[in-house]
């Protein structure tokens, strides 16, 4: 009936389309490709999780906790008391050298930036300099839009406004002499951030700008004198401050607060020694079961220490290459019939 | 005219669309949001525009409704263009409308009620009219009404018909018409007709009905009755039921599953809420106060519902439109199969509902009709028996089979169509043979065939039933041509001289009597009876010098090889007796009482000592690969019923000549076949063998006789009875019938077919189809989950209220084996991928709740959750369900058990769906521990912190999509290039939709719609994001692929060994067409009237009917013979007689 080529209205066309005739390619899982594939795989992944593991036991980090839980810990004064800029001190001492480039975090945990309202709660466009979501900020940052007098404030919103204000300087004791370890705040913040999404108003002096606007309530200083040392670190461009506003996915997060700046002794990281850290001790975490810690950490290639990643390839390319065993003896002692 | 318009009847316009440009938008839009998802989006919606609940951006819905409500907008506006487009070319046809004294053309929908109009041969009648024509006689075909194609004589009153085609008397007629409302009744009609103060009854014999076509009718003047709507035929055009296919049953189901599933999701996350709240978001509160108003349960609360909105992509908006969309894509495919295209008469297969398909892949029972489904409808004159002599037979002594035909051209009135093989019977013929030639004589003038000669030498003949014009058509080929009739005489061109004769009696067949008889007087004034019928009827009426001859012809009969047989026989009579028997047949036929015990006698009394002549046998034949695919669907495990209004012998015999019976089924334990059959006489038969194989005889009897309402219980262990469907035996029926293999009803009517679908439905919750091709078979169409239209010879009807339709019967295997099982394939398919990828999608932020408080913060970015359904894995999925084969067609067809695991609902299920739950649940537990962990504390390579919530989100994000992605082409099993095409684009265009949405472009245009800038290039430039994506990926993947391979070696279905041997085997050719010859020795005993109308015979309604419509074809106004017919002639038939003669 196919040869039949008489002039037909209703006649489908004869095309690979509408007759599902198209060159496909069927693949099928073969042992051919399957067992082989497996081993493959397993190896490739176990190679690459000795990499992983290696590079990260080659990484270094040191942390430590002062929220001050104990009665034994140095902070445990400042945490149950409500002073404001209340000090301590932690000391640690380093054998061997501390390999650069290092960075220095500061840890939270369990605290919930990722909550839904607190994530929520800021002003894209006010941080993006634009003047008129100053004077009326969107109602998302309620109840820290507007101070008791309704004046609005600036950056509004409760991520700004319970943004990390501990401080930390970092010492360090050879041989009886102490000597301040000079700490990089530069570019420590997404450039995104710095160059595009936050952007002070294009007001000089900054301070202008603020004109009719209150700091958030629980800051001790306004946005434009964030940095006294460094006038372009103002605003809302303050790396710190930019740290800070990129919330956290996790409710346990540590961001970066500084670099240890490579010149001097320090050109080659940490050198052995007793180091102190002076913490100007701020920020209440207990009452919400929180504890706040300072990490050093260098890193590599990856990133920083994740022994997580490279046990897991190990395991499962070890699970891989069981697997295609397995598989093989199902494939040599059951291998399915070629009649039915 | 303007009096009747001003009663403002319906006018002739129709309309069937359902909007205009206006109306579209607010209708359109009602009737999408009564479905359940869509009002469930628009709940969401609402829900979303709440500031207190909203977790999610309106727009992330919004998107998805907008464009589902304007994909089904377009579709439905289309759906409405076209019947705009085709109520227009209904409305825009011509006709004759008389109009200020003079007929003008007008257009269908200006013709208003009360006008007057002229209709020609052949034409479409326009509206419900009464009318006149010449001779107040018009005959129809009520092919599109009801689908039966025999002409109706339709009869116009006196007082109209006297007007003639007198323009100005018609102008200036003038009368009023009154009758009853509009209403669908196709055989009712009351009124009466005023004129001139005299009142005239109207009833159903007297109007035209909208639909019909005139045929053997120059013109006719007709008055609208009722126009347009009010008309009956669209009044009958009735909304057909719904059908819906066990699939989207389930879906529902699971759907409401769903929904309680997403209820206790949200429950147990805001228990876990009000959990948290107490012990840490209450100490939290110097970070995060609480908003004014709401204290801790109120908020637990509201979290509830914005959980709702977080997590409703379980119940993925797109479903439904994409269930439609693959099920057009499917249904395009079927229209344009070439393969299923009958180039004969131009048909396509079509799929008329778009709905159905994957049922198509789930059939169990088959009911089909027979005749024009089985067979073609089409009988041929085969074989014949003449003195004891037999001709016809395909096949030489050597087994060849003879090709070359018979030259028929010495006839120049020969019907080139007609095949004969056997030159001998055509030299006898010409040899002058007498009782060859009385043989054909006997053809040629025992019938009762209307012949119709529009050019000379061009005759066509309308038969009764396609057996007689095969039998007068071989006269005709072999030199006795029957050219005219007149209700006196028989004009018969014999052997190229013209010959008329006298008709002086027709003795008309009937149930009872199986036979009938002419009697005519040749010119040289030779009075003889001539006489066929069904053997055993005829062999009893022999005169006993035939005894011999007899053998011989019931020896030629047995070996009939199931064609319909005749057997013929004369009788010479005196010209005293005749004069005798007229005179006692009138008195017979005017008597008051016992008339037709009276008429019977005499027909008896003149019926007997008949000399033998022979036999003729039809073949009702088979349509094109009847018996191979009925051998393939049995393979595929499908219970055939044959369900016809045929006799018993002739539904045996169909069921032999398509190879459902065969011979050795008799020794096979477990097969049989029930013929049950409802009339006056019912005979069951059951072909049972005994368990224990005690009882030898197998093919028994066990009940014969006639019913009645009693029971009589059946002396086997089972006791069914033919009553059995409207008794409370059908239980006991169906166990039986399930039981047997085959199963073949005869003499069903066709109330009957749509009980016994319906039994079959309800008991064996098994999905059903019928095919069919006539009016008849509509109730069973309409009752079976699918009906099959055959577009043949029957009238459009069948068609019209079928699902998919083709041309012939044997395309029904290509339809189920291939296209249903591809179907249904690919429709569980994309279910079971659609749900796994929006459990795997959703269940990603179940986890991630217990990470921030269940707060009710979403895991993803607002962009990726609206564009996740809509955009990233839409196409990839449809790519995968249009194209998607495990198998092409042809191993499809050669291999018909991979049927079978859609008739058990292997793929889809409830079982299956638990699977693609827990399925899902392990992806998104992997997508998110596993980037939980390895991005626990982790840092950039430059020390800059990366676990940052859009960075998480986005690598949460590209994990599902990896993810998903390749477990759809773990899945698909063919791939197109079209397949790679759309994976492809998808993956690309997330990464450019992602890097374009986090770009530093979109952040300046819509600063607060794209805050999440830089994310993907922060997150992409680090090697650890990509280890974390991979180890993911494989992780979900590899236990999938082993699994696979495992089942596949240790328990391969039938889907795996047939895709195993593809690959290791060649294409296999097309199947092998072996041609069967039949073995059966059985005969059928047809007889040429009953065929054709079988099962309208059953129904005593139809037979009613059908008497008086035959009865003027032989009826005559002033010979004495009119006194002899049966009075169930009605008198109407004078004038029908008068008509016929001067038409002749």
């Amino acid at each position: 009936m196919v040869k039949q080529e008489s002039e037909s209205a209703n006649r489908p066309d004869n095309t690979a389309f509408t007759q599902q005739r198209l060159p496909a390619w069927q693949p099928i899982l073969s042992a051919g490709i399957v067992i082989p594939g497996f081993v493959l795989i397993g190896l490739a992944f176990i190679g690459i999780g000795v990499a992983l593991l290696v590079t990260s036991r080659s990484i270094q980090v040191l942390e430590l906790d002062y929220t001050g839980d104990g009665n034994g810990s140095p902070c445990s004064s400042c945490s149950q008391s409500t002073t404001v800029n209340c000090k301590c001190s932690l000391n640690f001492t380093l054998d061997t050298l501390f390999q650069g480039p290092v960075f220095f975090y500061y840890g939270l945990s369990n605290y919930f930036q990722n909550y839904r309202r607190y994530g929520a709660s800021k002003d894209d466009n006010q941080l993006y300099g634009d003047l008129s979501y100053f004077t009326s900020p969107s109602s998302s940052c309620s109840p820290y839009d507007y101070d008791g007098s309704k004046n609005p404030i600036v950056p509004c919103g409760s991520i700004a406004n319970s943004m990390f204000n501990d401080t930390f300087t970092l010492t360090r004791t050879v041989s009886g002499k102490t000597d301040s370890v000079p700490l990089d705040g530069k570019g420590i913040a997404w450039w995104t951030d710095y160059n595009v999404k936050y952007r002070n108003p294009s007001v000089t002096p900054l301070k202008n700008a603020f004109n009719g606007t209150v700091k958030p309530i629980d800051w001790a200083k306004p946005a434009y004198e964030l940095d006294t040392s460094d006038a372009s670190n103002n605003g809302f461009v303050n790396q710190d401050f930019l740290v800070w506003m990129r919330r956290a996915a996790l409710p346990n997060f540590r961001k970066l607060y500084r670099r240890i700046d490579a010149s001097g002794d320090y050109q080659n990281g940490l050198p052995a020694g007793n180091y102190t850290i002076d913490i100007t001790y701020n920020y209440p975490v207990r009452v919400f079961n929180g504890a706040k810690k300072v990490v050093f950490s260098n890193v590599s290639w990856m990133g920083g220490k994740n022994e997580f990643l490279g046990i897991a390839y190990l395991v499962i390319g070890s699970l891989c290459v069981v697997m295609s065993v397995v598989m093989l003896i199902v494939y040599a002692k059951f291998k399915f019939p070629d009649e039915e | 005219r303007t009096f009747n318009l001003s009663f403002r009847y319906a006018n002739n316009a129709i309309k069937t669309s359902k909007y205009n440009i206006f109306t579209f938008l607010p209708l359109n839009l009602f009737e999408q949001f009564k479905r359940l998802a869509n009002a469930y989006f628009l709940f969401l919606l609402i829900l979303e525009l709440i500031p207190q609940i909203s977790s999610l951006s309106w727009i992330t819905t919004g998107f998805a409704l907008i464009v589902v409500l304007s994909i089904t907008g377009v579709k439905d506006a289309i759906d409405d263009i076209n019947r705009h487009k085709c109520d227009r070319q209904v409305n825009n046809r011509k006709v004759d409308v008389l109009m200020d004294g003079q007929l003008k053309n007008e257009k269908w929908m200006n013709v208003q009620v009360g006008d007057i109009v002229k209709l020609g041969n052949n034409e479409f009648v326009t509206v419900t009219s009464e009318r006149n024509s010449p001779l107040n006689l018009v005959y129809v075909d009520t092919a599109e009404l009801d689908g039966e194609t025999n002409l109706k004589v339709k009869q116009a009153l006196t007082v109209t018909g006297e007007l003639g085609d007198n323009i100005e008397a018609l102008a200036a007629f003038n009368g009023e018409v009154r009758c009853e409302p509009p209403n669908n009744r196709l055989d009712k009609f009351k009124g009466t007709l005023t004129v001139n103060g005299e009142r005239y009854a109207l009833d159903n014999d007297k109007v035209l009905l909208r639909g019909c076509t005139l045929r053997n009718t120059e013109w006719c003047f007709g008055l609208v009755i009722f126009g347009g709507p009010d008309s009956k035929l669209i009044q009958n055009s009735g909304k057909s039921m719904f059908k819906r296919t066990s699939i989207d049953h389930l879906t529902n189901i699971l759907v409401l599953c769903i929904f309680g599933f997403l209820a206790s999701m949200c429950s147990i996350l805001t228990i876990g809420n009000a959990i948290w709240e107490r012990n840490e978001g209450s100490v939290f509160t110097m970070f995060l106060p609480r908003e004014p108003g709401i204290d801790a349960p109120l908020a637990s609360f509201l979290i509830f519902w914005s959980y709702v909105i977080v997590l409703n992509a379980l119940i993925p908006s797109s479903l439904y439109v994409s269930v439609e969309f693959i099920r057009l894509g499917n249904s395009f495919f079927i229209d344009w199969d070439r393969k299923m295209y009958y180039p004969k008469n131009d048909t396509p297969a079509q799929a008329r509902t778009t709905t159905l398909n994957e049922e198509l892949g789930q059939i169990k029972y088959i009911f089909s009709d027979k005749t024009g489904t089985l067979t073609q409808n089409i009988m041929t004159f085969n074989k014949c028996s003449i003195n004891g002599k037999a001709y016809g037979d395909l096949y030489d002594f050597s087994g060849q089979r003879r090709t070359e035909r018979v030259d028929f051209s010495w006839n120049n009135l020969a019907d080139p169509k007609y095949n004969f093989h056997d030159h001998s019977l055509v030299e006898m013929v010409r040899s002058g043979n007498p009782e060859t030639q009385e043989f054909f004589r006997l053809l040629s003038l025992c019938h009762t065939v209307m012949p119709e000669e529009k050019k000379e030498g061009e005759l066509s003949y309308q038969a009764q039933s396609p057996d007689e014009g095969a039998l007068v058509t071989a006269a005709r080929n072999f030199g006795f041509v029957f050219r005219s009739r007149t209700p006196e005489t028989i004009t018969v061109v014999e052997m190229g001289r013209q010959v008329i004769y006298e008709l002086l009696a027709i003795l008309d067949f009937n149930n009872m009597r199986k036979r009938m008889s002419v009697i005519v007087r040749s010119p040289e004034g030779k009075l003889t009876l001539y006489c066929k019928g069904a053997d055993t009827v005829i062999f009893e009426r022999l005169h006993p010098s035939c005894n011999k001859l007899m053998e011989v012809t019931t020896d030629h009969l047995n070996v009939s090889d199931g064609l319909r047989t005749l057997v013929l026989a004369y009788k010479d009579l005196n010209e005293n007796y005749m004069i005798d028997w007229k005179q006692r047949h009138h008195e017979a036929s005017v008597a008051m009482e016992g008339r037709e015990e009276k008429l019977d006698e005499l027909y008896e009394e003149i019926e007997k000592d008949m000399m033998l002549l022979g036999a003729t046998a039809v073949e009702d034949k088979l349509q094109d690969g009847v018996p191979q695919t009925i051998e393939q669907l049995a393979k595929a495990d499908i219970k055939i019923w044959v369900l016809t209004g045929d006799k018993q012998e002739t539904a045996e015999n169909i069921g032999y000549s398509c190879n459902m019976l065969r011979e050795e089924m008799k020794d096979v334990f477990n097969q049989m076949m029930i013929v049950f059959c409802q009339s006056e006489a019912v005979t069951a038969y059951e072909f049972f063998p005994h368990p224990q194989g005690a009882r030898p005889p197998l093919w028994e009897p066990l009940h014969y006789g006639v019913l009645t309402d009693d029971l009589t219980p059946i002396p086997s262990s089972l006791h069914h009875q033919a009553f059995a469907l409207e008794k409370n035996l059908r239980l006991e029926l169906l166990r039986t019938a399930c039981m047997c293999q085959t199963v073949i009803c005869c003499r069903v009517t066709p109330l009957q077919k749509a009980q016994v679908v319906q039994l079959v439905k309800k008991y064996k919750q098994a999905v059903t189809l019928a095919i069919g091709d006539g009016a008849n078979d509509v109730s069973m169409i309409k009752a079976a989950h699918i009906g099959v239209g055959i577009s043949g010879q029957e009238g459009m009807q069948a068609v019209l209220s079928s699902d998919y339709s083709f041309a012939q019967f044997r395309y029904l295997q290509r339809l189920l084996l291939v296209h249903g099982r591809w179907s249904y394939i690919r429709m569980c398919k994309f279910l079971g991928y659609f749900f796994y990828k929006n459990f795997t999608f959703t269940l990603v932020q179940f986890w991630y709740a217990f990470f921030c408080g269940f707060s009710a913060q979403t895991v993803y970015d607002e962009w990726f959750i609206t564009f996740y359904n809509m955009v990233y894995t839409a196409l990839p999925v449809l790519g995968m369900c249009l194209f998607d084969q495990d198998v092409n067609d042809r191993w499809s067809l050669q291999h018909p058990e991979l049927y079978a695991p859609g008739q058990k609902n292997q793929y889809f299920n409830k079982k299956a769906f638990v699977s693609y739950l827990i399925h899902g649940c392990y992806c998104s537990l992997i997508i998110f521990f596993i980037p939980w962990a390895s991005m626990n504390d982790a840092v950039r390579n430059d020390g800059k912190d990366i676990v940052s919530h859009p960075s998480f989100a986005f690598l949460l994000q590209t994990c599902l999509l990896a993810v998903v992605h390749t477990q759809l082409c773990v899945d698909t099993y063919y791939w197109t290039a079209v397949n790679h095409f759309f994976v492809l684009l998808s993956t690309i265009g997330y990464f450019a939709i992602s890097v374009t949405m986090y770009s530093n472009g979109m952040f300046y245009v819509f600063t607060s719609s794209f805050p999440l800038i830089g994310a993907a290039r922060n997150t992409l430039n680090q090697p650890i994001v990509w280890l974390t994506i991979f180890l993911t990926f494989l992780l979900c993947i590899l236990p999938v692929v082993a699994i696979r391979f495992i089942f596949i070696q240790l328990r391969p279905t039938i889907n795996d060994k047939v895709r195993y041997k593809m690959r290791t085997e060649e294409l296999p050719g097309p199947a092998p067409r072996h041609l069967l010859r039949r073995r059966s020795t059985r005969s059928g005993y047809a007889f040429s009237h009953s065929q054709g109308y079988g099962d309208l015979v059953t129904s005593r309604k139809f037979l009613m009917k059908r008497s008086t419509k035959r009865a003027p074809l032989f009826t005559q106004t002033d010979s004495s013979i009119f006194q002899n017919q049966p009075q169930h002639y009605r008198t109407i038939a004078e004038e029908a007689e008068e008509s016929q003669s001067h038409k002749l």
